[in-house]
């Protein structure tokens, strides 16, 4: 136990410069890549799921080198992983270690449930309002349906 | 209002559809003014409502105004597959004004967003039709001398009746008391129901219309259509428990009107329409000015 606790924080601190995502649920760190667009980055990116965590038992982690993200830009994680943690690391110390919060507009990256929408029809970028955080229900800003966690598609 | 979009019935405040409802008044008096005459005013009809479009063009014309403009979608460039933002952006530089109406939800949203000229909203999709609320209010102004303090009953498909829930929605903003008619399947979305409680008002529901008609000032019937029904037995079964006919006004309040939006089918029997209580054809000709109010308010001419 103490070894692989060990070895997880030697994951997040042998950053020199850069941001690690930590508690991520497990089952959603391929979406923050997604979200994030990790995927297109040309820098260092590491991740692991199913870590053990003490909190949640099992947890992701992702750690981008050199890379300083936006507080708007993380946030959009919160969608699919509200209890993710923001760590900045810069020389190998955190600078600033803070809970992702959830925002109040979802720009981009999930599509509308209706069919019927014109986001769904034209090449338009959705946009939702966040109107039940806990229960994470997003209206659409075109056809004004609801659009719920369980039913998120991502674009 | 000038040069402000209306896509959906929130988009202006209760101030500012009083007002229009103010200049609707001053255009039921006297409807036919020169006051369009340097304005085209485009009428982009993407799927048909002859009632509509016509509704508008004639309250144009009336102001004497120029139209352009298509009234479904096979005989434009649309079929040809340009995007809408196109079609849009395109019939922008040729007017001062588009009045569209489109099959997808959320389709006048986006072209408010794109237009350099101000859009107003004929009907898209299932979502919104601000301008049939605003005849409404107007009608139930017009009838009741106000809209606060009013019982209003609604009739019907209540559950996927846009214009329901645009109506329940723009009068949260009165004091009204409401009360729902329909058949269990068709009972009112809760997010709707949301709304008439977030603004302390209260409402009841029934399945039985004439136990509702003494209660009221305004009894709006809408129509129930069978694809709605997943059994089609049960549509069998309701059909006819919907459908009002002159007797079941006897016991009416003396100032009740009966509204419905149009075309109706059969759920108004013919022998209502001479009535004292019929209000729906003078209803849809206020739509005429209600139209008319709108457009001079977006234009800056009233
Ligand atoms: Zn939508």
């Amino acid at each position: 136990m103490e070894s692989k606790k060990l070895r997880t924080e030697l994951v997040v601190s042998a950053l020199e410069n850069g941001t690690v995502i930590d508690h991520i649920p497990s089952k959603n760190v391929f979406q923050v890549i997604k979200i994030l667009n990790l995927d297109t980055f040309d820098n260092q990116i590491l991740f692991g799921t199913n870590l053990d965590s003490k909190r949640y038992g099992k947890k992701g982690i992702i750690k981008v080198k050199n890379k300083f993200f936006e507080i708007e830009e993380i946030n959009k994680i919160a969608i699919v992983a509200p209890s993710a943690t923001l760590i900045v690391i810069k020389n190998f110390e955190i600078i600033e270690k803070k809970p992702v919060e959830v925002p109040g507009i979802v720009d981009k990256f999930i599509k509308c449930i209706n069919p019927n929408c014109v986001t769904n029809h034209e090449n338009i970028h959705t946009r939702f309002t966040v109107i039940d955080k806990d229960a994470m229900k997003l209206q659409c800003h075109y056809c004004e349906k609801t659009t719920s966690k369980e039913n998120f598609i991502f674009i | 209002m000038k040069n402000r979009s209306l896509v959906s019935i929130n988009d202006y405040s209760k101030e500012e559809y009083l007002k229009i409802l103010d200049i609707a008044e001053e255009f039921e008096k006297n409807p036919k003014q020169n006051i369009f005459e340097k304005y085209v005013v485009a009428t982009l009809f993407f799927e048909p409502s002859t009632r509509t479009r016509l509704s508008f063009e004639s309250a144009v014309n009336q102001l004497g105004g120029k139209i352009i403009g298509f009234s479904d979608a096979s005989s434009s460039s649309v079929k040809k597959g340009e995007s809408l933002k196109d079609t849009i952006k395109t019939v922008a530089n040729y007017s001062d004004l588009i009045v569209m109406r489109h099959p997808l939800e959320g389709s006048a949203r986006f072209a408010s967003e794109v237009s350099d000229v101000p859009i107003i909203n004929a009907g898209d999709g299932a979502n919104q039709h601000p301008t049939q609320c605003l005849l409404d209010l107007y009608s139930i102004r017009k009838t009741q001398g106000k809209i606060d303090d009013l019982h209003i009953a609604f009739v019907g498909d209540l559950k996927y009746g846009r214009t329901v829930h645009s109506n329940v929605i723009a009068l949260t903003n009165f004091k009204c008391t409401f009360h729902f008619v329909s058949p269990t399947e068709l009972k009112l979305p809760s997010a709707v129901k949301r709304h008439i409680k977030e603004s302390n008002l209260e409402y009841y529901q029934y399945t039985d219309l004439s136990e509702v008609i003494p209660k009221v000032d305004i009894l709006y019937m809408t129509r129930i259509q069978r694809e709605r029904f997943s059994d089609p037995m049960e549509y069998e079964r309701v059909k006819n428990a919907y459908i009002l006919n002159g007797n079941m006004l006897a016991n009416s309040k003396p100032n009740l009107k009966v509204l419905h939006p149009l075309p109706r089918v059969n759920e108004i029997d013919e022998n209502v329409d001479e009535m004292k209580q019929a209000y729906y054809f003078q209803q849809a000709k206020n739509g005429v000015y209600v139209r008319q109010a709108l457009m001079a308010a977006i234009l800056g001419v009233k």
